[in-house]
Order: C-alpha cells, then structure tokens, then sequence
C-alpha cells in the first residue's frame, strides 16, 4: 500500500504539487491522469525518488520512504517509461535481465524467468532473446519494457506514459494485455497517462489532476457518472460522457 | 621512378631497418595515445560533473594544442632530455585534446531518458556509468582515439630530432642528404600506418553504431 501525506514540491517559487493526500491499494491498477503540466509524472517519480517532495510524507507498506537506500527502493518498484528506455546496447535477454542482475539474484533463476516473461507477452524467446532492440517493432520494444519492469517480481511496478508513443492498434493491444496480465499478477501499478479512454479502460480508480491538485478520485464509473466538477467534466469530455454512460451504465444496477 | 624503385630497394635490402623503424614508430604512438585515454577518459568522465572543472580543462587543452609540435617536443626536452619518453609525453599531451573533447561530448550526450531509466531501475552511479554511460558513448570516444592516433603517427615523425627513433629517422636523414628513396620509404609507411589505423578504428565505431542504434 502507498500513502500519500500531505505531500507537496515546489521549484523555487512555483508549486508543482499542493498537499497531495491519498492512498493506493495493494494490487489496485491506480492511474494519474491530467493535462500537461498538472504534476502526474512528478507525483509519480517522488514513488521512487527521483524526485524527493519538499513537504509531507510518502510511506509504502508503512514505511516512510524517505528513511530508505534509494537504490535499493528501486530495485524494488518496477519502472516502465514513455521513451521505452530499453537500453540499445544490450539484447533483449539482457535488457529484462537488468534488474535481477543488479540485486544479485541466481543467473539460472532469472535466466528461466526471462523466457517465461517473453512468453508471456507472446515474444518467442528463442527468436528475441539475443536481438537488439533496434530490431523490434515499436510494440514488441515497449512489451520488452513492461516485462523488464515484472523481472524481478516486484511488487510496485510505476509506469509514465509506457503507451502513448505508439500507434493506435499496437497501443489498444498493449492495453489489452496489460488488463490481462494484471489480473495473473495482481501487482500495485501506478499508471501516468494523459489519455481518458486509455485510463477508463485499465483502471481499478482514477486520481485527477490539476494544477498539483487532486480534482477527483474514483472509479472509471464514478468519474463518468458522477464527475464533481466542471473541470472532470471538461477533461473527460461532453461527447465522450454521454457515450459512455450508456457503456458504463450496465453495471452499476442504477 | 627511379625514387620509387630506389624505395623500394630500400624495404628489400634494409627490411629490417625499415620494420625495426617502423614498430619504435607504432610504440611511440600508442604509448602516447594510451596514456592519453588512461588520464582523458576519467577526466571527462569527472568534467560531465563539474562545469567549472570541465571549462578549465578545456581552455588548458586548447591552450596546449595551440603550442607547435616541434616547440612542445623541445618543452618537454628541457624537463626529460632525450629519447623516447619526450616524444612518448608530446604525444600524450596532443592525444588528450580530440580524446577529452570527444569522451565529454559523448558522455554528456547519452539519452536523458536511458539515464533516468537506469537510475529508476536502481542502478548505482557507478553502474550508470560502467553499464549505461561508457558503452553508449563509446563509438563517440572511439573517434576521438581514432583523431588521436592519427596526429599520434604524424607528429612522432619529428621524434628523431630528441633522439628517439621511428620513420622520421628516415625521412630526415633523406632530407639532409637529398636522398628521396630514402625520405619515401620513411614517409609511405608512416602515411600507411596512419591510414590503416584510422580505416581499423573506423571500422570498430561503425560495427558499435551498427549493434547499438538508438531504439526508435
């Protein structure tokens, strides 16, 4: 579980994120969502610590994070980003090994470990492994990424836009996927987009931003059938409201 | 044609002159250049975190590159006396230049977000830089060593004037008797290792850039 408390981060003088205060479940799919600029990456980096809050406090499992390695911290949150950020200079193999290499586990335990997660995102090991990944599709490179992020088992994994640089079809399938495999790992996701339907579509509850501050959260319905303000309503869209409360008006029982 | 038969008399008859010449030249160069990768590497690797410390390296590096070649050997004469360890140090101070400018260009260039997602993946700074920095850089780094070793082979030709051997013993000694068989057979090996050497290196940057393309 993770808990924000009060939690906010300015540059000099402008404040990027105003005492931001809520929590996230143990294996809940919870994504930041927001116009550029409200703050969702930087609340999400401040999971890891690449960026330390100015004030307030962030504890995972009751831990205040503040008190831990770092490195450490890391190794144990999964991290998928916009960029893809697989390293050319490595293969496949050694891109999804990265991790587990770094916290010193078995090479025979993760090796096994790196066929089973290419496999699982319906890569063939004996065909990627040993590829660059100049040599993958924009899809196939940013599975790579996901599993790379799982390859260690741990259990937050923090992912900053990992779809919207790819077309509409591989990012529908990746979505797709990503529904699927969450629901054989059931890991804490915290997921950044900036993409309504992309957040409607995956998540278990939603945290709206704006200007550093939480404009609503809820689930994909209660955001739908319930926005609180203007803003919500804006953001998710007249058009795009009435389409889908008739969608997400089925399951509610009223 | 005469020269050149006169030349090639010169490989046939005195191969063993010539080869002997020939590698004190190639131990010259690379101990120079060695040298130069061993103390420019980590300095640019200290120069991409400090901004004052890499603009003061830079205005010293230009700074000696500025010196001519034959009065820097004579610079370095006064402090070593001659032989080998002179022209080994001007050439270690002329390789530093391309090797430091092109490792901190390198270092400083590597992909902001292959960095973040080193560090977010837990990497240490000294993982960042040994798995992630180095290796991304290194076709870049390559380049410079190749510049390197290039101006290494030229100017360690102007190494018999403190006393140290290498192709230029032939050359000058062809200029000061008007013997230009001579001063060839000194200079087109001399032209030919600087050929060669960039042609490997270039070959080894473009099989790295070839494996390690940037992931679109």
């Amino acid at each position: 579980m993770i808990v924000f408390d009060k939690v906010s981060k300015s540059y000099g003088d402008s404040v990027v994120i105003k005492e931001l205060s809520f929590m996230i479940g143990k294996g809940e799919l919870f994504v930041l969502i927001g116009a550029s600029g409200c703050g969702k990456t930087t609340t999400m980096k401040m999971i890891n610590r690449l960026i330390e809050p100015s004030s307030g406090k962030i504890s995972i499992d009751s831990q205040d994070i503040s008190f831990t390695d770092p490195v450490m911290l890391r190794r144990d949150i999964g991290y998928v980003i916009q960029q893809i950020g697989l390293f050319p200079h490595m293969t496949i193999e050694q891109n999804v090994a990265l991790v587990p290499k770094l916290k010193n586990m078995n090479p025979a335990a993760y090796m096994k470990r790196v066929d089973e997660l290419l496999n699982m995102v319906g890569l063939d090991p004996t065909l990627f492994k040993r590829r660059y990944p100049s040599e993958l599709s924009g899809g196939q490179q940013q599975r790579v990424g996901v599993i790379r992020a799982l390859a260690a088992d741990p259990p937050i994994i923090l992912m900053d836009e990992p779809f919207s640089a790819l077309d509409p079809i591989s990012r529908e399938q990746l979505q797709d996927e990503l529904t699927g495999l969450q629901k054989q790992i059931h890991k804490t996701i915290v997921f950044v987009t900036h993409d309504m339907d992309e957040a409607l579509k995956i998540a278990d509850r939603i945290c709206m931003l704006k200007d550093g501050k939480i404009i609503q959260i809820g689930t994909p319905h209660e955001l739908v059938n319930q926005p609180q303000n203007e803003s919500v309503i804006d953001f998710i869209g007249r058009k795009r409201l009435q389409r889908n409360h008739s969608a997400y008006s089925g399951h509610t029982g009223g | 044609m005469d020269t050149i038969l006169g030349m090639f008399e010169i490989f046939v008859d005195d191969w063993n002159n010539v080869l002997m010449l020939l590698l004190e030249h190639i131990y010259m160069s690379f101990t120079g250049v060695l040298f130069a990768i061993l103390i420019g590497v980590p300095l640019a690797v200290a120069m991409t975190k400090s901004k004052v410390l890499a603009q003061s390296i830079q205005v010293l590096i230009n700074l000696v590159q500025t010196i001519p070649s034959l009065a820097l050997l004579l610079i370095v004469l006064i402090f070593l006396g001659l032989g080998y360890q002179t022209v080994i140090v001007a050439l270690f101070c002329y390789s530093l230049m391309p090797i430091i400018q092109n490792s901190f260009v390198g270092l400083s260039n590597v992909d902001r977000n292959l960095i973040e997602a080193g560090i977010g993946m837990g990497m240490t700074s000294r993982q960042l830089l040994f798995q992630v920095k180095i290796p991304l850089s290194m076709p870049v780094i390559l380049a410079g060593i190749r510049v390197a070793l290039v101006i290494a082979v030229g100017i360690a030709t102007i190494g018999t004037l403190v006393g140290a051997g290498g192709l230029g013993k032939l050359i000058y000694r062809g200029i000061a008797t008007s013997n230009d068989a001579k001063l060839l057979a000194g200079a087109i090996p001399a032209a030919l290792l600087a050929i060669l050497l960039d042609s490997v290196v270039g070959r080894l940057e473009k099989k790295l850039n070839r494996s390690r393309r940037h992931a679109a």
